[in-house]
């Protein structure tokens, strides 16, 4: 079983590589349309996967910065998220991954609490942001922020 | 005794460390703590829940009055405290009300002043429907339809029925001053049209708010959970969940059913500390209908949305419409 580690490959010039992991196809195609769409100093590579581990006879370059999608009105995407956590090493937490938690908006139709989304990014220090892709221009201020964790990638985000 | 109780202690407004807490989730107390929470960088802790045991406050209840509640199906709507309430007043307000209803009833219609409008209204207060003795006391609006013939004086039949009351709720009545009585739970069952008649009403005559309470499928699970839980002699319904599957352009409902008596055991199973609810047993319990279910038929039900919850003891739809069947204080 392979395990993503982050320095495993030689960086690539000028360019930076996010991996969404999550069980939506929709969701994350969605959230790599609206960060692909902004303006960044860099080139930005968004790569999509529905769980990890990744398949390793894909040539893939370097992952900068993964990004767990939990969907709250899903208790399977946390299910999903939990397994795949396991196969990251660790050093890909100290600021290279971070957790998009949607759906937090529509209260009545979220069947995951919360605070266990908070409780589980606590426990693996690593940021978690909130997001709702049915509000516009919601995304495009989430994709900013992922800007933010791209650029200082050694410091985790302050909560 | 504690089926009765925990089912009417789950559809609350509270803000103890409790999962309905975040039920209401826009109110502004609960921005206010989550404010406080954030400040603090407070870890939440999974939430655990004790089965209450109100013995003291259930010789008030009267079992005639409590008995016509069970059996009829309640929309939820959560209310904000009401300004100067006084239980004191309440045939005063029953005669307002009857005034304000057959003024909107009439509306628009050439008016004989007179007592065209058959209706009756009533208030009246539930005795020991509340957690802890510091609850306000639940009171009860009835409109009876009158009877026709004038020489029979007896009572029509009950066109329309709300009933407002606050269980365990404490830290909420904390924060609210004196003049305020904090009665954040509504239910109604009636025609829509008089529901709305009646919050107008008392939204003009006490400064409150209604807003409709939708259950989510969070809690759901913790209502399955526990009216699981209640040991019961004999099983009157099976216990039935339903499930929405997101899809378009048509949502497909899943139904699964399981004998009351499995489920039982099934809880009994999962169950540890005697006395109290966790969040992991509640999610161990669903997991296991999970994956059972994922071992037929290769669905996964917890990409999808619990929208309703079915036991002997009660029901609960997620549009905030419930059911009591059970109530043991009859016995």
């Amino acid at each position: 079983m392979s395990v993503l580690r982050p320095l495993d490959k030689l960086p690539s010039l000028n360019t930076a590589t996010i991996l969404l992991v999550g069980t939506e196809d929709a969701l994350l195609q969605q959230l790599a349309d609206s960060m692909l769409k902004e303006d960044c100093a860099s080139e930005l590579k968004v790569h999509l996967a529905k769980s990890l581990p990744l398949p390793s006879s894909v040539n893939r370059p370097r992952i900068d910065l993964i990004v767990f999608v939990v969907n709250l009105h899903s208790k399977y995407s946390l299910q999903n998220t939990e397994e795949s956590l396991h196969h990251v090493d660790a050093s890909f937490f100290l600021g290279k991954v971070c957790f998009l938690a949607t759906g937090a908006g529509r209260e009545s139709h979220c069947s995951i609490h919360r605070h266990t989304v908070v409780r589980l990014a606590h426990s693996y220090q690593s940021p978690l942001l909130y997001c709702d892709l049915e509000k516009q221009g919601r995304g495009s201020c989430q994709a900013q922020l992922k800007r933010c964790c791209l650029q200082e990638p050694q410091l985790p985000i302050p909560r | 005794m504690d089926s009765y109780d925990a089912s009417e202690s789950t559809p609350r407004q509270s803000t103890s460390s409790r999962p309905e807490d975040y039920f209401i989730g826009a109110t502004f107390l609960q921005k206010r703590l989550e404010s406080v929470r954030k400040q603090t960088s407070f870890i939440p802790t999974p939430p655990r829940r004790k089965i209450p045991h109100c013995s003291q406050l259930q010789e008030d209840v009267d079992p005639q009055k409590v008995a016509f509640l069970l059996h009829k199906q309640w929309t939820l709507y959560s209310l904000t405290p009401l300004y100067k309430f006084s239980y004191c007043n309440l045939k005063e307000y029953s005669r307002l009300l009857n005034a304000f209803i057959v003024a909107e009833k009439q509306k628009g219609l050439a008016v004989e002043v007179g007592e065209d409008l058959n209706i009756k209204v009533i208030f009246s207060t539930l005795l020991g429907i509340k957690g802890t003795q510091k609850d306000p006391e639940a009171f009860l609006v009835q409109i009876l339809s009158k009877s026709q013939l004038p020489s029979e004086n007896r009572e029509g039949k009950v066109l329309w029925t709300g009933w407002f009351c606050c269980i365990f709720g404490d830290s909420v009545l904390e924060t609210v001053s004196e003049d305020f009585t904090c009665l954040p739970l509504f239910l109604a069952n009636g025609a829509e049209s008089n529901t709305a008649i009646i919050g107008t009403w008392f939204q003009k005559t006490f400064d409150c708010y209604f807003s409709p309470l939708a259950i989510n499928a969070f809690n759901l699970s913790w209502m399955a959970a526990m009216w699981t839980a209640c040991k019961m002699d004999h099983y009157v319904a099976t216990t039935e969940f339903l499930w929405s599957v997101p899809c378009s352009p048509q949502s497909l409902d899943i139904s699964y059913a399981i004998h009351p008596e499995d489920a039982k055991a099934l809880w009994d199973s999962v169950h540890k500390t005697p006395g109290e609810v966790t969040q992991e047993e509640v999610d161990l319990f669903m997991d296991c209908l999970y994956s059972h279910f994922h071992r037929h038929f290769k669905i996964h039900l917890s990409a999808t949305r619990l929208i309703r919850v079915s036991t002997s003891v009660a029901s609960a739809h997620t549009d905030g419409k419930i059911k009591v069947s059970l109530n043991n204080l009859v016995k």
